[in-house]
């Protein structure tokens, strides 16, 4: 993390190699701007530095002891050495003694060539070693739809432990135990889901190794798309168009809407829609509902309700305020309900053969589909979620050299989606969406200019107001839930000055989500909004409100928004969920 | 010259529940004396005599002090380190049980010196014998008016807090200290940002041992420069140092620097139980390193020590005799580190196990060769990588065992 540079220049040699860098900066991104890539592993350019694992041990001259690249400072003057032989030493030794202490079963991890100790063991060519293993077989923690983790391969470098306190601000992983016995484990080694965590799945987008991952269910897809009696319809999620081109060596923010669309095809499914249409399919709900709230006096502010792990936050923390929770499912949910009533009918097949599987960024969705209440007559709305993370394995199992592949588009008649329904991937973009629709329903004028650029990008906590004429609506947008308990606590206190508030779970929205690609940065996230927020604006479709099959669905099917049928569809409830909680039968 | 006494003057001396009894033999004169001058003197005379921090890292005082001052920052703290983990090592635990009042004033002035508003003491959880009477001193001064506000009339204000430790070795570490001071659980975190920079609550803060403050109101009243006139050029004044093992009487003995370790440990402390030989002394604790018998005519200094392959360290001594092999000892030093490490970093974490395992096989007699240098090599990377001292510092004592005792380590160390 940069924290404060200054102008100030200094100069140091690396290896006998000049370099000149702002003060501030550490050895680490010194080596780097002269092509040397020192090794590291808890080192995170997102994270507080921990300087735990000491693989970044440096010689530094007129230094009795070797220094850590990660966190010491450079000087003038100030002379590295980052290949030398006790330097060499020391990193192979710390790699020797990180694997004598790591399940090596490589070949069946779920991280198998994408594990950074891997990468790392063979670069140093760590062929043997002969320090015994001394690691503790434990079986893998598989208790909840969402998170396995395997204490067997974490090698304790803390940067899970660091996204879950400092960026989600919960701490449900912490280290217990000391010495060789130390463990990231959660408060009395319960099972996730019975502490405060709540599945956003941050920690496996930060771990290095397969400690930590995110319940595989490609297994029950692949089933599903080899069983001929089954009609399987895929949805994705709007920010997994602009993550799933890093997998495929694309650069990062790479929209590849169209040869995701094919991928799918060619992986077999019956039809491949857009979770664009559920999200106009919310703001449509959601925002019906916050202009009846602002006409009738009802409770505000108003809180978004579509990310999985605000949802499971709030219900764990703040379960005594879940009135200001918009009672609209998840985009994914809202097509999940849909695709088991609307579609069957439309399309003429049997509900009891139809298999809905949604592709999400995110590892609580996982946990969302499997409520009860997204669901009835005893079936699931959404029977298989998958991350991002499992689209990849699948394209890759299949074996589809996914660069070279034609765009397509997506299928009729829940594949259509407006560019306010893609932005719901980027913090403050339902916020947006709904304002563009609430605006033009409220005021029945058109929208002078349609982005709203207050909303938008990567601050903590954003603020707007914005002019309906009659009256003036404030609104904040919030991502992460450090932040999100700083505008709960003001609802709390009964100080909230806002009447809609949008909150995300994960860092810069669902971009940023827990079930993204391994590597996802904030750099990379914010590429990745930029690439929503471009697909936006290259859509002549950008308003909800105007997407012909959502016109479609409420004439034939929905009528009005808050319909009844709407609401017994499309709208849900809270619970109070004290820890410790279990999934029955999970 | 072994009848000098300069931090036990006070022993006995004083009734330690009584701060009327301490200010009878001249208590509180020192931080009357002290408030008068101004801190640079005060930290000038500290470095004049060359004390170096008493925990083990023998930083030099005067210049701690002064570079404390010099911080900016607002609620300074001052932290007196009575974590005193090091094995072998009782000699604050000394101090605290005969002469907390002289610590305290100690702590006042270095409040004081380094304009700080607050201390702490931050005790091992072992020592839970003496919290009530260093509450009722700190309680004592208070009343008195030592602590408190507007100290003396002088305008400055200080209180102390006591707080005990959970019994982990490693936080007598700085960082984890005040980590466990704050509540967290006693891990080293790096540096930067350094503990006089920031360090308890974020705050500057100026660490110390309990021998090192308790030098500080002795030598402010030490006119006739008794202290400066002990000890060599580079090692002054006196040192309290604790031996223990196979002795006849162990003990903390205030020493001037330049005395023989041979009169420490067959003077003061006894003698070897019945006479038997020495098969190692292993001074600082089990962090620090070892010697054979031939270092019993090594003047106690800092300079001599190092020069004979050792060091002061915290000032423990331990004597063990030919009943115990050097394997055995190193299995038992080693057994202590496993346990004592925090486990955040690789080195030290992983380090620790894997020579203890090592050292198990020699003594079942199945180490080979190819053992012995990896556990050379670990203990070494352990030295150079470590997060925090005491990974750098956990095989001090098998690092110089191999170099003093070769043949205990070939043919793979079988017995």
């Amino acid at each position: 993390m940069s924290e404060t540079m200054s102008n100030e220049m200094v100069h140091l040699t690396i290896n006998n190699i000049p370099v000149e860098v702002p003060k501030g900066t550490k050895i680490l991104q010194a080596a780097q701007r002269i092509g040397i890539d020192i090794p590291h592993l808890c080192y995170h350019e997102d994270q507080r530095i921990k300087a735990h694992c000491r693989l970044c041990s440096v010689e530094v001259k007129g230094k009795r002891r070797l220094l850590a690249a990660c966190s010491t400072e450079v000087w003038e003057g100030m002379e590295v050495l980052t290949d030398t032989p006790i330097v060499r030493d020391t990193q192979v030794a710390i790699l020797q003694l990180m694997l004598a202490n790591h399940n090596k079963d490589c070949l069946s991890c779920p991280r198998n060539q994408n594990c950074d100790l891997q990468r790392l063991c063979s670069r140093f060519n760590i062929l043997e070693s002969h320090l015994p293993s001394v690691v503790k077989m434990e079986p893998r923690i598989s208790t909840n739809p969402s998170i396995v983790r395997d204490p067997s391969k974490c090698i304790r470098c803390g940067r899970c432990v660091r996204a879950c306190k400092d960026v989600q601000g919960i701490s449900a992983l912490t280290y217990a135990y000391r010495s060789s016995d130390i463990t990231v484990t959660t408060a009395y080694n319960k099972p996730m889901e019975a502490t405060d965590c709540i599945l956003c799945g941050q920690c496996s987008l930060v771990c290095p190794t397969g400690a930590i991952v995110e319940k595989d269910d490609t297994d029950a897809v692949l089933d599903a798309l080899q069983d001929p009696s089954k009609h399987v319809i895929v949805q994705v999620a709007p920010a997994v168009r602009v993550a799933l081109g890093d997998a495929f060596g694309m650069e990062p923010g790479e929209i590849v809407t169209g040869q995701m669309v094919t991928a799918l095809k060619l992986l077999g499914f019956d039809k491949v829609f857009d979770t664009n249409f559920g999200a106009d399919l919310t703001i449509m709900e959601e925002g019906s509902e916050f202009l009846h709230r602002l006409k009738n006096g009802g409770v505000l502010p108003m809180i978004t309700s579509c990310s999985p792990g605000w949802v499971n936050y709030l219900e764990k923390n703040f379960s005594d305020f879940s009135k200001h929770l918009s009672t609209a499912k998840s985009p994914m949910s809202m097509f999940g309900a849909i695709a088991k009533t609307y579609y069957p009918e439309k399309a003429g097949v049997d509900v009891k053969d139809v298999v809905t599987v949604s592709i999400m960024p995110c590892t609580a969705k996982k946990f969302e589909a499997s409520r009860p209440e997204m669901g009835r007559n005893g079936m699931r709305d959404v029977d298989i979620v998958l991350t991002t993370r499992e689209l990849i394995k699948l394209i890759k199992y299949v074996g589809i050299s996914f660069q070279n592949l034609p765009e397509s588009d997506f299928d009729s008649p829940l594949g259509t989606g407006s560019g306010a329904g893609a932005i719901f991937g980027a913090t403050g973009g339902v916020m947006e969406a709904a304002l563009r629709t609430v605006y033009e329903k409220f005021t029945g004028k058109t929208l002078p200019r349609l982005e709203f650029e207050d909303v938008r990008g990567f601050q903590g906590i954003k603020e707007a107001e914005v002019d309906l004429g009659e009256r003036k609506v404030k609104v904040a947008i919030a991502h992460t839930l450090k932040n999100a308990r700083i505008i709960m606590e003001q609802v709390k206190k009964g100080q909230s000055p806002y009447d809609f508030i949008e909150i995300m779970a994960c860092p810069g929205g669902c971009i940023g989500g827990g079930g993204q690609p391994i590597g996802t940065t904030n750099a990379i996230r914010k590429k990745r909004m930029e690439a929503l927020y471009r697909i936006d604006r290259e859509l002549p479709l950008r308003k909800s409100h105007e997407n012909p099959e959502i016109i479609t669905l409420y004439k034939e099917f929905l009528g009005e928004p808050l319909s009844e049928k709407a609401h017994e569809l499309l709208h849900t409830h809270y619970h109070k969920v004290d820890p410790p909680y279990c999934f029955e039968g999970a | 010259m072994n009848d000098i006494k300069f931090l036990t003057k006070n022993f006995g001396k004083y009734d330690t529940n009584s701060i009327g009894s301490y200010m009878n033999i001249g208590g509180f004169e020192a931080l009357r004396k002290a408030v008068n001058m101004d801190p640079k003197e005060i930290t000038d005379l500290i470095a004049s005599v060359k004390i170096k921090g008493r925990g083990g890292a023998e930083y030099d005082l005067g210049r701690k002090w002064s570079q404390a001052r010099e911080v900016k920052g607002e609620n300074k703290i001052i932290i007196c380190n009575a974590d005193e983990g090091e094995t072998t090592t009782f000699k604050d635990r000394v101090l605290l049980k005969n002469d907390p009042f002289n610590l305290i004033e100690a702590m006042i002035i270095a409040g004081y010196v380094v304009g700080a508003t607050e201390g702490f003491i931050y005790m091992r959880a072992e020592y839970f014998c003496y919290r009530a009477t260093i509450l009722a001193a700190i309680r004592q001064a208070k009343n008195y008016g030592f602590l408190g506000t507007n100290i003396l009339g002088k305008g400055f204000d200080f209180n102390i807090k006591l707080y005990s430790g959970a019994g982990a070795y490693v936080c007598g570490e700085g960082t984890a200290l005040i980590r466990s001071i704050e509540g967290k659980a006693g891990r080293p975190r790096m540096k930067p940002p350094f503990i006089k920079q920031s360090g308890a609550f974020s705050r500057p803060t100026c660490l110390n041992n309990v021998e090192s403050l308790s030098i500080v109101p002795h030598l402010l009243l030490d006119t006739e420069s008794v202290y400066a006139s002990c000890g060599t050029e580079n090692s002054v004044g006196t040192k309290l140092v604790s031996v223990a093992g196979n002795v006849n009487c162990p003990g903390t003995f205030e020493i001037p620097f330049g005395t023989p370790v041979r009169e420490i440990i067959y003077n003061l402390a006894g003698g070897v139980q019945k006479d038997r030989k020495i098969r190692l002394i292993q001074f600082g604790g089990a962090s620090g390193k070892v010697a054979d018998d031939s270092i019993l005519d090594t003047p106690y200094t800092y300079e001599d020590l190092r020069a004979a392959g050792v060091m002061v360290g915290s000032g423990g001594i331990l004597v063990i005799d030919e009943r115990t092999s050097v394997l055995d000892f190193l299995r038992m030093n080693q057994e202590f580190f496993s346990e004592e490490s925090c486990g955040q970093c690789t080195p030290c974490r992983e380090g620790n196990l894997h020579i203890k395992i090592i050292l198990d096989k020699m003594a079942e007699g199945t180490a080979t060769k190819v053992d012995i240098r990896l556990m050379k090599k670990i203990a070494k990377v352990m030295s150079m990588s470590s997060l925090c001292g005491l990974g750098e510092t956990a095989q001090n004592t098998l690092l110089s065992a191999m170099q003093i005792f070769p043949e205990v380590f070939e043919a793979g160390g079988a017995k």
